[in-house]
Parts: structure tokens; sequence; C-alpha cells
């Protein structure tokens, strides 16, 4: 019913839109049509999650692209000669994989040239096959399923970390520090909570650390209590967390209410300062990872920009979609066309400095020496603890002392 | 030992909440016959309302104790609830009120929606922390820790469910929603005014489903646009489990299934636990030595009780437990 309303505004606008170019044609004014030369428009998709729990990370990456556009288009960009203007195709999947390949076909109807998406693992993965059957161009800023660039698509790229890299870096980190000979692994079910939280169990077990069976919620459970209540009763020592914020407050929260005094450990999807309002105090000391470099790493340029467009921070990974953006642009006019064909190979060959560092890709589309940064909860803050970068662990201060993201 | 009574006061607060709720379906479904499915959304609205007065009042930096803040959110959210069941019946289902059945319940998918929506428009999309102000500190009994917000909840709900029981039962404007139940063209040949009466059970209901709107926020610390779904989806499985059209069965239905929730999805993965059978946890054994565990059904199946045990009982009680009241409509 949602689509169908759905369908049906976009038939009508493109009616509208349609109508509104013929009268255009019909009566051109004499002044002007001399003067300005055509612009040319060229598409860029972006999906994420923009109704539903985690409508906030969408919005944020929705955000990024929607900066990094207006840049470009500030900049009066040409393409084969001709001043073309970035155009964005915002679009909402949801975080359901069903709904992210009817959008993701929609994208493909539009002739988007270039797509920065999707948010989840679980509607990346499904929605590459359809973009890379018409030979466009993905680059996500936030799917670290390992999956998504193991599937042998050309155009399929990722300008975060991989979870087989964030997995290992926040387990070791909980193995150093907490030292742990019991450990609960619960998750949400999700192709990105379930896969996470596999590389940490592996991780830990290869370490020696006992897991318990693994637990598991959705991606919209908030009362936990009955699954806590089940891993109390076997007294772990460390408890890892594979799923988003929105349902990791409640997690945290009831854990602390049930007094298990174990060490508390999240992904990405639940390293944000959402979780000190969800959870309240019982965030302090939780230990999270991310699967970049921390907001507050980023480029100047994007931090100022950002906030000045949208009166907020930014939350995680727009600083990627951002640069995911600006990469499509870079690969374009370096190949001088918006064609897909002709702009892919310098994609893949790019070398580019951005908000979140230098990105190259490697010949899955991963990004090539991918940072992990781990942090954790003080007051109601998270901080960054250590940044992982080509197996050194630095801190912030040493990250920005590098100035690898100073543009 | 102490597990278990964990897991029972778990069941025990979630099956109060969703016995609050269940009773604004099956009231409705009583008198005329329709699920509403906007009541999940009422629930939600609820909550909303109440964060946002809790937000402004415990933000206003008044020394007031935490329990007053939280109760000036209640008392804000039950009058806009009531408002907006009253709109839902006066402007959604009273024209459809002859029309097919399934004409109002197409609608009331439709108010779900609506409501779902401008929430979205009015709070916005995150998913919104209720401020942590109640002190929430737990006591421990055997060994099982009961928070106070869960013991607000589970007083809340039986003092709740005991004064509607009164209402339906002992008073007059009771007895005429029972006779409108019963039949709304008799009761309104009887003199009553079924159009009132009508309303009223939606504006009672939804008085109910802001309370609960409130313990769901208070107790798991975020409301969003979304959450009235599930809780909705939920509710409406204790309504039937207990029989619709019944309050008790509804206050019943609720506790029922959240017990059954909460020992489901504590005790599955024990119990099918394969290293502990005897024949397949032997050919198990490598995996078995290896893991410690070799689980069949684990906690993932945790929604799926709650639906599994209303299948359960609709093949063999058709009526729910304690059944519709076919019996006097006869």
């Amino acid at each position: 019913m949602n689509q169908s309303v759905k369908v049906l505004s976009l038939s009508v606008a493109a009616a509208v839109a349609m109508f509104g170019c013929g009268k255009k044609e019909e009566a051109p004014k004499p002044a002007a049509a001399p003067a300005a030369p055509a612009v040319t428009v060229v598409k860029i998709g972006h999906v994420g999650p923009l109704t539903g729990g985690i409508a906030h990370f969408g919005k944020d990456n929705e955000n990024g692209v929607r900066l990094a556009l207006d840049e470009i288009n500030a900049t009066n960009p040409k393409l084969g000669g001709t001043p073309v203007k970035f155009e964005l195709v915002a679009e909402d999947d949801q975080a359901d994989p069903k709904v992210g390949n009817t959008v993701a076909q929609k994208l493909v109807d539009a002739k988007v040239a270039g797509v920065v998406g999707h948010l989840n693992s679980g509607t990346s993965i499904p929605a590459s096959a359809i973009y890379n059957g018409a030979g466009i161009p993905m680059i996500s800023g936030a799917s670290t399923n390992p999956a998504f660039t193991e599937q042998g698509f050309k155009g399929v790229f990722r300008v975060v970390g991989r979870d087989d890299q964030q997995g290992p870096a926040v387990a070791n980190y909980l193995i150093s520090t907490a030292k742990p000979k019991t450990a609960a692994v619960i998750d949400d079910a999700t192709a990105y909570g379930e896969g996470l939280a596999n590389e940490v169990e592996k991780s830990l077990k290869a370490a020696g650390v006992k897991v318990l069976p693994r637990e598991k919620g959705t991606d919209k459970t908030v009362d936990w209590k009955a699954v806590l209540t089940k891993i109390k009763g076997k007294k772990p020592d460390v408890v890892f967390y594979g799923g988003m914020d929105a349902t990791g407050g409640p997690l945290l929260k009831q854990a602390r209410e049930l007094k298990i005094g174990a060490a508390f450990a999240f992904g990405d999807g639940g390293c944000t300062d959402k979780m000190a309002e969800l959870a309240g105090a019982a965030a302090e000391g939780l230990v999270c990872s991310q699967a970049g470099i921390p907001v507050q790493a980023a480029g100047k340029q994007f931090l100022d920009g950002y906030r000045a467009m949208f009166k907020m921070d930014p939350i995680i990974y727009s600083p990627f979609t951002y640069d995911a953006a600006k990469l499509l642009v870079a690969a374009m006019q370096k190949a001088d066309s918006a064609d897909p064909a002709k702009y892919l190979p310098a994609l893949q060959a790019i070398d580019y400095n951005g908000a979140t560092g230098n990105v190259k890709f490697d010949e899955k589309g991963d990004r090539k020496d991918a940072e992990m940064t781990i942090f954790t909860m003080k007051d109601s803050k998270i901080t960054p603890l250590a940044i992982i970068k080509s197996g050194k662990s630095l801190t912030l201060d040493e990250y920005a002392a590098l100035g690898t993201a100073g543009k | 030992m102490d597990i278990l009574l964990q897991q029972i006061i778990n069941g025990l607060t979630t099956g109060s909440v969703y016995a609050i709720v269940a009773l604004g379906y099956t009231m409705v479904y009583g008198v005329i016959q329709l699920i509403n499915f906007a009541h999940g959304e009422v629930v939600m609205i609820g909550a909303m309302v109440a964060f946002t007065v809790i937000m402004a009042v415990a933000g206003a930096g008044l020394p007031l104790p935490p329990v007053v803040i939280v109760l000036a959110g209640v008392l804000a959210a039950i009058p806009v609830c009531m408002a907006i069941g009253y709109l839902l019946e006066r402007l959604a289902y009273r024209p459809l009120r002859h029309a097919p059945r399934l004409a109002p319940l197409i609608t009331a998918i439709g108010m779900s929606i609506v409501l779902q929506h401008l929430a979205l428009l009015v709070w916005g999309r995150d998913p919104l922390a209720f401020p942590q102000i109640m002190e929430n500190a737990s006591f421990v009994i055997g060994g099982a820790a009961i928070s106070s917000v869960q013991i607000g909840i589970i007083v809340l709900s039986v003092a709740m469910m005991a004064g509607l029981t009164w209402f339906v039962y002992r008073t007059k404007f009771g007895i005429a929603i029972r006779a409108t139940a019963e039949d709304v063209r008799i009761a309104a040949l009887m003199g009553i005014d079924a159009n009132r009466v009508i309303a009223a059970t939606f504006i009672i209901g939804a008085a109910l489903g802001a309370v609960a709107g409130v313990m769901v926020g208070t107790y798991y610390g975020i409301a969003h646009y979304t959450m009235g779904f599930t809780l909705g989806l939920k509710a409406f499985s204790a309504a039937v489990l207990g029989g619709i059209g019944n309050l008790a069965g509804a206050m019943l239905g609720g506790i029922v299934l959240g017990l059954v929730e909460a020992l489901g999805t504590g005790y599955i993965g024990e119990f099918t636990d394969l290293c502990q059978w005897p024949l397949v946890g032997d050919a198990l054994a490598e995996r078995c030595a290896a893991d410690g565990h070799a689980v069949l059904f684990g906690s993932n199946y945790q929604d799926v009780f709650a639906f599994l045990v209303l299948i359960l009982v609709l093949v063999f009680r058709p009526s729910g437990l304690l059944g519709e009241r076919v019996s006097e409509r006869a």
C-alpha cells in the first residue's frame, strides 16, 4: 500500500515535470536562449534507511552526499566541455532488503550515473547485483560485511573497513583489557549484526575464550530482559552485541538493571553518542568500534560544511558518504564523462585525498589500508581510544599529526 | 531458581503492558466487532506526548520529584490519546459503521499508517531517549532483580484492570456498554445512545493505551514512531489468545503471552542444546567438545513464541482461553 502510494505520487510528479518541460520548449524566451548554454544534469543516487529504527543513520549518510554535491556544484563543474549539475536522487530502503532491491531498480530506471550506498550490509549485498547488472558503480560508506565486495562485481566499492578487520580489532581490544574467560555474543539477526558477531566470536575463540551459545534478537527488539537473564546465569566476563544503537541502548540499560557486571562491547552500529541518551548512566565504559576514522578526525572542510548546512554534528559515517560522492565525481572528471563504462576504470585506479584520508581501492573494491577505531563511552560521549592503522595503534592526536585527513 | 524467578518477573512486566493494550482492542471489538489496528499507534502517541512533556518539565529545572514529572507526562498523554481515540471513531469508523466489515478494517490499517507518519513529522525519525530521571533502584528478591519501574508497571496495571472491571460491571454506564455489546439496536431501543457508548469504548481504550505508552517508554528508555506496530500486534494476539471481546480474557492473554515469551526465550536454548540429548549428543561429540554446546533453536525465536502459542490455542480452542462471549449474543 505504502509502495503504491509512492509509485503513484512519483508518476504524478513525472507527469508534471514532463508537462513543464514541454511547455518551456513551446515558448522559449528569446532573450535568455542564446546566453546560457544548456546544463546537463548528472544524477547521483543515494540509498539508506530514512524511515524506521535507524533512520538517523540513513539521514546522516544522505547529508554527507548532499553536502558533497552542493560543494561540487558550486565550482561550476564541466564534463566533456559542457557544464554539468549533479543532482541527488535520495531513496529510502527502510533497512529492508526487499525494499532495497525495489529502490535500486528505481535508481537504475532513473539512469543514475553512480550510487552512494546502501547503508546496511543486508540491503547493499542484494542491491549490488542489480547495479552490477546495469553497469552502475556503487560505493557504500557504511556496509562492512565482507561478503559485499566478495561477489566479484567490478563496480562495487566501499570506503569503510570490513568486519573481518573490525571484528578482530574490537575482540583483541577486549582480550587485552578485560582478559575474559567466558564471553557472550548477541546479534540482531541482520547480515551486518550477525556477520560482525561471527567475526568477533572467531577472534575470541582463537584466543581461547569460551563463547556461550549465540543469543539473538531482531533489528526491532527493545525487550532484551529474557535474553540477558539467560546470559546472567552463565556469568560471562564480556558481552559483545552486533547491532544498531536503537536496539543496543535498551540492551545495555536492561543489562545493568539486571545487575550484569560484565564489560560490554558493540560494533559500529552501536557506536554513537545516542547510546548515552538511550542507556543513561549504564552506557559509561562501553567499548565500541567503528570501521573507519572517528568523525572528529574528519577533514575540517567537511565538519564546518556539515555543521553549517544541517545545524547538527555528523553522527558516524557521513564523512565516508561525503567522500564516496566526491570519489564518483572525481573519477568522472578524470574520465571527462559521466558514462559509467568510461569512468569506472578511473574509479578503480583512483588515488584521492578526502575528508577521511587517502582513498585507494584494491582489486575487490575494498579500501586499501582502512583504519579501525576503538572508542569508549566517557562522560556521555564516545571518545576514541585508539585508531588502528596498518596494524599500528595510534591515539587521536598521533593520527591528526599524520595529517592524512587534512582536506 | 533465581534465573527462573527473574524470567517470571520479566514476563509479568511485559505481560502487564500487553494486557493493558489488549484491553483497548478487546473493548472496541466487543462493542462493534472492529479490530482497531490503529490502537498500537495510539499507544505510541501516548509515549511521544509524555516524552515531550517530561522533557519540558524536567528541563524547566523545578525541584520536583521524578515520580511527579512522569505523572505530568501521563496526565498530558491521556487527554491527547483520548482525543485521538474519539477522532478515530468519529471521523474514520462511524461513517463506515454499516459498510461491509472489510471496509473499516482497511480503514483501521490506513489510520495506523497516517498516525505513524504524523508522529514521524512531529517527533522526527530519531529514536527518542526517554530521560532517565526515575531512579531505577533494583531490589533483589531471592537472587532476582526487580526495579522500581517494574513494580510500578505491575501495580499500576493491576489497579487499572481492577478499575476497568469495576466500571464495566458496577456502574450504569458500564451496563450501557455491555448492553450495546450484546445488541446495538435493542440497546438503542432501550434509550441508550449507542454512538456515545461506542465513542466511550474508544476513549477508554485510548486512555489505557496512553498509560501503557508511558510505561513502555520509561521501562525501555526509548520511544520511536514505529514502536506501536509490534506492540500492537502482540497485544492484539493477547486479546485473541484470551478470547477477543472478553475483558478478563484480554488481561489473562496479556499475562500469559508475556510469561510465555520470557520463559520461552530463556529456556528454549537449553532444551534444544543437542549435546545433552543421549543419541544426538554422541553424534555431535566433536562439536560439543569444542564449543560446549550445539543449540538447535535460540533466542531468535523470541517473537515466534507469542504467535506459536496463539496458533496452538486457536487450534484447540478457537474462541480463545476464556472464550468470546458468543453465548450472550446467541
